[in-house]
């Protein structure tokens, strides 16, 4: 008999490093691949249990009861809550995101001064643009997002990065490294989407919606680096780091600048060329999704594409049960716009901010990582639902 | 800054949101909880250990075959047999306690013997 399979998973020391990535001693180290594996563990081997048990206990339960099967997630959801094995696969995989965070803030508020006097130090004036009257959007102050204690904006001391260092530390755990080396294997699938399709197409300015820490906007920058690049956050911790993280890593046409997405009356009309957002539109809320659909309009050049890319929506084609996992993060992990994002129809936003239906297009990315080292999304069995590296995109090419 | 910086209990902060709970009693869920931490650290000195092994053989103070075979003498054995009876006492402090109580079923609990305090 053939031994099983290696989990696939490099160790947390193959992670990327740059001026302000935070150190790691051996046991802090170790603290991440424990997790990591332990992540893993959960959606490989226990995962699956919970499907077995929703198809043959939950669902026929169900169904004996009612005298049909569940008709949408949110009784095939209450209907699971009462299942034991998907109680024990739910606390343990809550309970690895709240190890995860503790591992992550103590490892950088350690270390702090020396992180927040890198990021000075490498901070090129030009590259940073604070604005203290941006207001932190109600969406993202009513619960700290994915467990993140002081979500993405929170200062600790003056100048803080310690958000963004602890958000860059510790995705490697909760990705299981999928999203490659930098954490920016969405961004790098980006620009391989685009390149496939439009090989001569050379964009003069992009901005990137909700950039955080700019794992994904990096790669793009780099592509095209004849290109300028803004990239928006509302968290100036997050900015603070990216800024001093770019230019570590050498990339030097991105200006980070604190502003709202849904208020960027800052900028011009017509005046970039490639708006993208990776993962932010699910932080947001239906009333700032609007005024960021209307924005990204105005902003965009003529010939220009916008491009938003998230986990595919919820329909009628996809299973129930896939549906509910796929809602996890909804309820136990702090998304709370997570299952409306997921549920609305982005094309009819698209059209009611003034895009044209034959403007709009659909797409899948995956992660681009470095497959020597790193697990590639594209030949990955192993389904964690929402958390998988592999994306759907809404997109409007005007 | 007029408060300390306390890393620890800052590490540990609860994030905004009220908790999701899982299992019917969310005692167990405490406890599990608890040992995940636990098992995290138990896997941490391992891989620590491991480290420790893989340098000593790298640097030739000891041959992996020493670990293997390492065959401990008599004093060794029983040394080791003590830690390993009081470690299992330690981890399961709590079934000794609960099998003792058997025999006294009457005990107050300090609150009611306080309670007869009172009246003394």
């Amino acid at each position: 008999m053939p031994e099983a399979d290696h989990d696939g998973l490099p160790d947390y020391r193959a992670v990327g490093r740059h001026a302000v990535f935070p150190n790691a001693d051996h046991d802090q180290t170790e603290r991440f691949n424990f997790l990591a594996r332990l992540n893993r563990h959960l959606a490989s081997v226990v995962l699956p249990g919970v499907a077995d048990a929703y198809r043959q206990r939950v669902e026929p339960a169900f169904e004996h009861a009612q005298g049909r099967k569940p008709a949408h997630r949110r009784e095939a959801r209450q209907a699971l809550a009462a299942e034991p094995l998907y109680q024990t696969w739910s606390a343990l995989r809550r309970n690895t995101m709240e190890m995860r965070q503790q591992a992550g803030l103590s490892l950088v508020l350690g270390q702090r001064d020396q992180l927040i006097g890198e990021t000075r130090r490498l901070i090129d004036e030009g590259r940073l643009r604070l604005d203290p009257q941006v207001r932190i959007p109600h969406y993202l102050s009513a619960v700290d997002h994915h467990c993140m204690p002081g979500s993405y904006y929170t200062e600790r001391t003056a100048d803080d990065v310690t958000a963004a260092a602890n958000y860059d530390a510790g995705m490697f755990v909760t990705t299981g490294g999928m999203l490659g080396r930098y954490t920016d294997g969405g961004g790098r699938g980006m620009v391989e989407y685009m390149r496939r399709r439009h090989p001569n197409w050379r964009p003069r300015r992009i901005l990137d919606l909700g950039c955080g820490l700019g794992h994904n906007v990096l790669p793009i920058a780099e592509a095209f680096a004849d290109a300028e690049v803004v990239a928006v956050d509302v968290a100036a911790p997050m900015l603070r780091y990216g800024a001093a993280r770019a230019a570590s890593l050498g990339v030097d046409n991105v200006v980070f600048a604190q502003a709202d997405a849904a208020d960027l009356a800052e900028f011009d009309a017509a005046s970039f060329d490639w708006i993208q957002s990776t993962m932010f539109l699910h932080e947001t809320s239906c009333r700032a999704l609007r005024r960021i659909m209307s924005e990204t309009r105005r902003m965009i050049a003529p010939g220009g594409f916008v491009i938003h890319i998230e986990q595919p929506q919820y329909d009628a084609d996809m299973p129930i049960f896939e549906q509910v996992m796929r809602d996890w993060d909804a309820f136990n992990n702090n998304e709370p716009f997570w299952t409306k994002l997921h549920d609305v129809d982005l094309d009819q936003y698209m059209i009611d901010a003034g895009f044209e239906r034959h403007e709009l297009f659909h797409g899948g990315v995956t992660a681009v990582v470095d497959r020597e080292l790193f697990p590639d999304a594209a030949d990955d069995n192993a389904e964690d639902y929402g958390r998988k590296a592999a994306w759907h995109i809404t997109g409007a090419h005007v | 800054m007029s408060e300390p910086f306390d890393a620890v209990a800052l590490a540990g902060a609860k994030a905004k949101g009220k908790r999701p709970y899982f299992f019917k009693d969310a005692d167990v869920e405490r406890v599990l909880s608890i040992v995940m931490a636990v098992a995290g650290e138990l896997a941490v000195t391992r891989m620590r250990l491991d480290t420790l092994e893989q340098l000593l053989i790298e640097r030739g103070i000891v041959a992996e075959a020493d670990i293997e075979d390492f065959a401990p003498n008599a004093a060794q054995r029983a040394e080791r047999g003590r830690w390993q009876q009081e470690y299992l006492a330690r981890i399961l402090r709590i079934v000794q306690q609960e099998r003792e109580a058997i025999a006294r079923p009457h005990e107050p609990t300090s609150e009611a013997a306080g309670e007869r305090l009172d009246d003394a």
